[in-house]
């Protein structure tokens, strides 16, 4: 039996051994990990929990991330509870069996310190890891801050192994700003994490051997339609699990979380929409431009995917400009938060102009000024009733100004 | 509501089946009940569901087939722990066949069949077996 861990009631913790500690909360059956950096402390941490009599369970050292995500497909499947940690390069490794393990339905953990993708080789965070796994199948969980990445790794294990859900889950933090950024971390007490999270519930266990099972058959055009849609259906309909999750977690910490995240929201005129970090940034900025008379809020998603598409609508239905900020290149077009919250907005029946700002990429800070010249950019449009400047922009880039449409 | 695919009969009903009747996963159960000692059964007597291979016969992919010529076969079971079809028909040791619903002709049994000639050939899928056998080859000579 692991030896429980004595816990302050206030730890100064980074976002990495938040993440770690929840998951030795989480008594978990398989880790399967390959370190990169900034997750590398996660899976670190938890090795030690392990080595000194913390964990429980089993911790395999694979040869790649590849096979970091397909030992954790195959625990799973073999009925227990089953997580890892990883970043950029060994996310995009890992791509192959994400898709495996959203289709499988298996409800594996992935803490991802989200971070930049080469080239150019860089350890820094963005959110390209975080946007190129966003059509994987996983539920997405957001977090700003280490407290957050704490508590959402927890809710993770709950929501996707609800019998009515059953998928993986990714909970994103920010690569170095939160990841190694000390802050203060409420935790629970090791036995209420426990009790929160509960008993794994295998489903189809492979280690069930008097009933033989197949998991990752193949399924042509006769099957293969079919099990996406129900793969997608119980995607969509996972929003109430969530939810439930997050009242439940709020009941016993009184920290609140919602699919959408919003700041100062009721009364906005302009609001920057943005995840990660940059968040608790544009907080600061909206405050100070709530000093000079400008509306200010801000929009983030908790949950991305499923996409909280009637949430948006609504927090947005009275804001005259919204910037979306899109921390990862955006490939030949707007930036994925342009796309979907444009459309979240079209399809409710508003126009207000929606503006792309292209920031952080590879670990670039974007300080408070930045932000308040996007608000200052929001309030001219929301006067004009228009757009005024170019709809895509490149916030704290050198060189000659850059913008398209 | 998923349906529970070892109750279904016909693997054409499985086909026939929606998006909502379907395991989340596709995960397909191999036995219609549960089996606590498999390797005891015979083959004959498990209770296959309908989504195991067993029930998917596809020997009319095969282009060429192996022919079991008993004379020559020492039982030495190599074909049997060989095949990936699970194919060659085994009881007690002793070798019986070759199961033709399941077996794509892949050649492997022939290849290693240690016998002198060997015990298992491969010969055009329209020949009949009994042709096939009366043409087989002598032993080889060591040179």
């Amino acid at each position: 039996m692991a030896k429980k861990y004595e816990l302050n009631e206030v730890e100064v913790w980074d976002g990495n051994m938040a993440a770690a500690h929840a998951l030795r909360q989480a008594d978990i059956d398989i880790v399967a990990a390959y370190p990169i950096t900034p997750s590398t402390p996660i899976v670190q941490n938890y090795s030690k929990f392990l080595a000194d009599g913390y964990v429980d369970g089993e911790f395999i050292m694979v040869e790649s991330e590849h096979s970091a995500m397909s030992g954790c497909v195959a625990a799973s499947a073999a009925g227990v509870r089953a997580a890892t940690a990883t970043s950029s390069q060994g996310f995009a490794l890992m791509v192959e069996v994400l898709y495996q393990a959203s289709g499988m339905r298996l409800p594996i953990v992935l803490t991802v310190v989200n971070r930049a993708l080469a080239a150019p080789l860089n350890v820094n965070g963005d959110h390209s890891d975080m946007y190129l796994g966003r059509d994987a199948g996983w539920i997405n969980l957001c977090s700003y801050n280490p407290q957050e990445a704490y508590d959402l790794t927890l809710m993770a294990f709950r929501i996707g192994e609800d019998l009515n859900v059953r998928l993986p889950v990714m909970v994103h933090q920010d690569g170095f700003i939160c990841s190694h950024t000390a802050q203060n971390v409420r935790p629970l007490q090791d036995e209420e994490a426990r009790e929160f999270v509960g008993e794994f519930k295998p489903v189809n266990s492979m280690l069930d051997v008097a009933n033989p099972v197949t998991h990752g058959v193949q399924t042509e055009e006769d099957w293969h339609f079919e099990h996406k849609a129900r793969q997608h259906n119980d995607l969509m309909n996972s929003m109430k699990t969530i939810n439930e999750v997050f009242a439940e977690f709020k009941d016993r910490t009184g920290r609140e979380y919602t699919p959408v995240y919003t700041y100062k929201m009721d009364d906005a005129d302009v609001a920057i929409f943005a995840l990660g970090t940059t968040v608790e940034s544009a907080r600061i900025a909206a405050d100070q431009m709530r000093q000079k008379g400008i509306k200010a809020g801000v929009v983030s998603l908790r949950v991305l995917r499923p996409f909280p598409f009637k949430e948006v609508q609504e927090v947005l239905s009275n804001v005259k400009a919204v910037a979306t900020l899109d921390r990862s290149a955006p490939g030949g077009t707007f930036g994925m938060l342009f796309n979907e919250i444009s459309a979240a907005l079209l399809a409710g029946g508003k126009k207000p102009v929606v503006l792309n700002y292209i920031y952080g990429l590879g670990g670039r800070d974007t300080t408070i000024n930045m932000l308040k010249e996007v608000y200052e950019d929001l309030d001219k449009c929301a006067k004009a009733g228009e757009a005024v400047v170019p709809l895509q922009q490149f916030l704290g880039l050198r060189g000659p100004k850059l913008s398209f449409y | 509501m998923a349906k529970d695919l070892k109750e279904i009969k016909d693997i054409e009903e499985i086909k026939e089946l929606g998006w909502d009747e379907l395991l989340p996963g596709a995960a397909l159960f191999s036995f219609r009940e549960p089996v606590e000692d498999v390797a005891e059964i015979p083959m004959e007597e498990r209770p296959y569901a309908p989504t195991n291979s067993h029930e998917w016969q596809v020997g009319d992919w095969r282009v060429e087939k192996p022919v079991y010529n008993r004379d020559y076969c020492i039982d030495c079971q190599f074909c049997w722990v060989f095949c990936p079809d699970m194919s060659i028909l085994s009881r007690d040791k002793k070798m019986i066949g070759v199961v033709y619903e399941h077996c794509k002709g892949c050649g492997i049994c022939v290849e290693v069949c240690p016998t002198n000639p060997k015990s298992l050939l491969m010969f055009p899928e329209h020949m009949d077996n009994q042709e096939a056998l009366a043409m087989w080859p002598k032993k080889e000579e060591k040179k």
